[in-house]
């Protein structure tokens, strides 16, 4: 099995790109998930299952309660996931630098 | 394409460095992190903009932002204090998101002067956890397609209208 093509496959639909952010924040049971979303809850179950099924989501069980977590090991099968990273403070970084530039040229 | 901003994480190590030269003196660049109107102007991007409600910028001072979308919603919200703040040389902070499960972390920010008009930042991040770090690191990769899916909405907002 290509595991590496099911990631991928996995993030191609934006209704699981935004369950793996949610839950990327705080650990989620799956009707806490499907609140999110207009769609039924069936569906939410059988995206949950598909992130699942490819490790980018780990189940918990918590007394009666199961809790997504997302699961950032499997995230290195994305060769370059820490490059949003990166660029996020390279962003701010540039524009500091934009900024602080003007102010310098700004000043008496 | 050279990359001016540099991440340096470690295989299993709990921690972080995030270094970058800038060409500005280190007043300037030190300036940046420590006038809160221009802090918060460079730490905001199209998706959200930064709102500091406290930023007591000295030793053992507190700091408090939000970041809130164009309609007024908050993305997100964080708060820590202020270790220790040497004038162009160090800053010391903590930083926790609020209403998150994720611990607070410590951040060492070492402001260095390359000549006249240059400079470097250090930012060294200790995580509580491995498992942190990676979560962390993580996150923008998780907003970003979270963005993306935002974007994709409106656009079929639009089309069903």
């Amino acid at each position: 099995m290509n595991l590496r093509r099911d990631v991928f496959q996995a993030i191609a639909d934006p209704t699981r790109r935004a369950i793996i952010a949610l839950v990327a924040l705080n650990a989620m049971t799956p009707s806490a998930i499907a609140e999110n979303f207009p769609s039924s809850r069936q569906t939410i179950s059988k995206h949950i299952q598909i992130l699942t099924e490819c490790e980018l989501l780990r189940q918990e069980q918590s007394g009666r309660e199961v809790y997504y977590h997302f699961n950032p090991r499997k995230m290195k099968e994305i060769a370059d996931f820490i490059e949003p990273f990166r660029k996020m403070w390279d962003d701010r970084f540039n524009k500091l630098e934009g900024m602080m530039k003007k102010y310098k040229t700004n000043k008496p | 394409m050279e990359l001016k901003t540099k991440v340096h994480a470690e295989e299993g190590k709990q921690e972080l460095w995030i270094t970058r030269e800038f060409d500005l003196p280190v007043e300037l660049l030190f300036k940046a992190h420590e006038d809160p109107d221009i802090f918060e102007e460079w730490m905001s991007h199209e998706y959200g903009k930064t709102k500091i409600i406290k930023y007591d910028i000295k030793k053992h001072g507190s700091w408090q932002f939000d970041t809130v979308d164009a309609q007024g919603n908050v993305l997100f919200s964080a708060n820590g204090v202020f270790h220790d703040v040497i004038p162009n040389k160090v800053i010391i902070r903590t930083f926790e998101m609020n209403d998150s499960s994720m611990p607070v972390q410590l951040e060492f920010l070492e402001f260095e002067s390359l000549s006249e008009h240059t400079s470097k930042l250090s930012m060294h991040i200790v995580y509580r956890t491995l498992a942190q770090r990676d979560q962390m690191l993580k996150l923008p990769f998780a907003q970003g397609l979270s963005m993306a899916h935002d974007r994709l909405q409106k656009v079929l907002g639009k089309l069903k209208q």
